[in-house]
């Protein structure tokens, strides 16, 4: 997969397991968010095959593609709200269009899913007058209220404040658990994966590896257990003092 | 010199697959339009923004070229003491030329720029992307109203246009230089033909609507997800929109043959 002459994956080969979560890491740069586009089919990579469900994204005509992705939903970084529309209108948009139900129908549904989020009273707001954490939470209740059997999650934790990290922590794990939906989580959060990850797909320069994130964690490829290695804030901070005196 | 005709083949063939993708890219909207789902909550919302909000704009602005006109034209039939053919020049003036192109190019400049903008903006917030992820087809509900609406708004905007510049001729013609009123309304209705003046000139408006509609939405539609890309949409829109608009206005008159 490459963007004009940049490469940002060559063969690339990994795997998810249905109904886990899988935390994606890597540098900046290595092609996270690229690979869950490519996932969700919205970007088409110059070869390969990408096998969602048994159905090849990659060879699928726009038509097929919205078949295939009424089975998926996306947490995209920023929300992805259509800021024009209030909170409530945005969640209720996929099941107007797909003609799910009445008015009073998708009222109710549309409330109870803002409610499993913990968002009661946001329903008459615009996106634009949420906080981040409120704003990541009626993206995320978006993403869901189609009961996608796959949910994409592109750095859901970026920008939080520790609270807010902790509760989407908590409605993804909830969401995994609850419905069985396979997370696939892109994030640079290593305190978050180990707390949520069953499976852990490393991008690395020209190759990947995945397993358990104890397991990497503790891999003999320095280049694989160094991703996980944050050290004490204190001895980083030590490191850091020491680093401006000898300076440059 | 091989250089400069490399160069120019490079960019001829640029320019003619970006007709190309703009071609299937209004086959897309039409295909959105016609077909269901009708989402005519939609479309009534786009025509408020595009049409109402352009309204008072395209009717000052109407006005004000009817004045000038007015006092222009007052001014120089009278030295060949024609005076009483004002109602004539200004009439067929606002109505075979100057009500469809200005009320475009004004339109293009307010809602035009408006609706790339929105779309640029909504491409580089990912809200497209979030769309498709839904199974919603961008095109459908976000391209397709602004796209239409244009079309559908731009000949009434350019009939107000027209009546409030006729209006404004009378105002100066009449009230201002002591001109008969019967006179200027009589030799005004007389010069009028509804097929060539009037239907010619609501052709122009469709026309020139559509052009606007899908030069904005696809400049929108296909911008760089980047802040400079919005801008770069914003005003490609402006300048490619009001370029296209006058070079057509040239083969519509030349092609509908308006009588003289």
């Amino acid at each position: 997969m490459a963007f004009d002459d940049r490469v940002v994956h060559r063969s690339l080969r990994c795997s998810f397991e249905r109904g886990r979560i899988s935390v994606i890491l890597g540098g900046s740069g290595s092609g996270k968010s690229t690979l869950l586009r490519l996932i969700g089919g919205l970007v088409r990579p110059d070869a390969g095959r990408i096998l969602v469900g048994g159905s090849d994204v990659t060879q699928l005509s726009d038509e097929r593609l919205f078949e295939v992705r009424s089975r998926i939903g996306m947490l995209f970084q920023h929300g992805a709200l259509l800021d024009s529309m209030t909170v409530f209108d945005n969640l209720a948009l996929p099941l107007r269009e797909r003609g799910l139900g009445s008015e009073i129908d998708i009222a109710s549904r549309v409330r109870e899913q803002l409610a499993s989020v913990g968002l009661d009273d946001v329903e008459a707001l615009l996106p634009g007058q949420l906080s981040g954490g409120m704003l990541r939470r009626a993206a995320l209740a978006r993403a869901m209220i189609l009961r996608p059997e796959i949910l994409l999650c592109d750095e859901p934790f970026s920008g939080l404040d520790p609270i807010s990290l902790r509760r989407i922590e908590a409605l993804l794990a909830g969401i995994n658990e609850r419905f069985g939906t396979t997370l696939l989580v892109v994030s640079h959060h290593i305190a978050s994966t180990f707390r949520l990850a069953d499976q852990v797909v490393l991008l690395l320069p020209g190759r990947s590896v995945s397993g358990p994130p104890g397991e990497l964690a503790a891999s003999a490829d320095r280049e694989v257990s160094g991703f996980f290695d944050e050290g004490s804030p204190l001895e980083y901070r030590r490191g850091l003092h020491e680093a401006a005196r000898v300076g440059p | 010199m091989t250089t400069f005709v490399r160069e120019v083949g490079f960019r001829s063939l640029g320019i003619l697959a970006q007709l190309g993708r703009m071609l299937l890219f209004a086959l897309a909207i039409g295909r959105a339009t016609l077909l269901p789902p009708y989402r005519l909550r939609r479309y009534l919302e786009e025509i408020h923004n595009l049409g109402v909000l352009s309204l008072v704009i395209v009717c000052i602005s109407g006005l004000a070229v009817g004045m000038v006109l007015g006092l222009q034209g007052y001014n120089t039939l009278v030295r060949f003491g024609a005076a009483g053919s004002l109602g004539a020049v200004v009439g067929l003036s606002l109505i075979r030329e100057l009500g469809p192109v200005l009320t475009a190019l004004l339109v293009i400049g307010r809602a035009g720029s408006a609706t790339a903008a929105e779309i640029a903006s909504m491409v580089t917030t990912e809200q497209l992307d979030g769309l498709r992820m839904m199974s919603i087809d961008p095109v459908g509900i976000v391209v397709s109203p602004k796209a239409t609406s244009m079309v559908v708004v731009m000949p009434m905007l350019c009939a107000m246009f027209i009546l409030f510049g006729i209006a404004g001729a009378y105002f100066v013609g009449v009230t201002l230089m002591g001109l008969d009123s019967g006179t200027f309304l009589s030799s005004l209705s007389s010069s009028i033909r509804f097929r060539d003046d009037i239907v010619g000139s609501m052709l122009k408006a469709l026309i020139f609507g559509s052009l606007a509609g899908l030069i904005a939405t696809f400049r929108g539609y296909t911008s760089a997800p980047t802040a400079a890309g919005v801008s770069a949409a914003t005003t490609s829109t402006v300048v490619i929109s009001s370029v296209a608009v006058l070079i057509c206005d040239y083969f519509v008159t030349a092609l509908w043959g308006f009588d003289i």
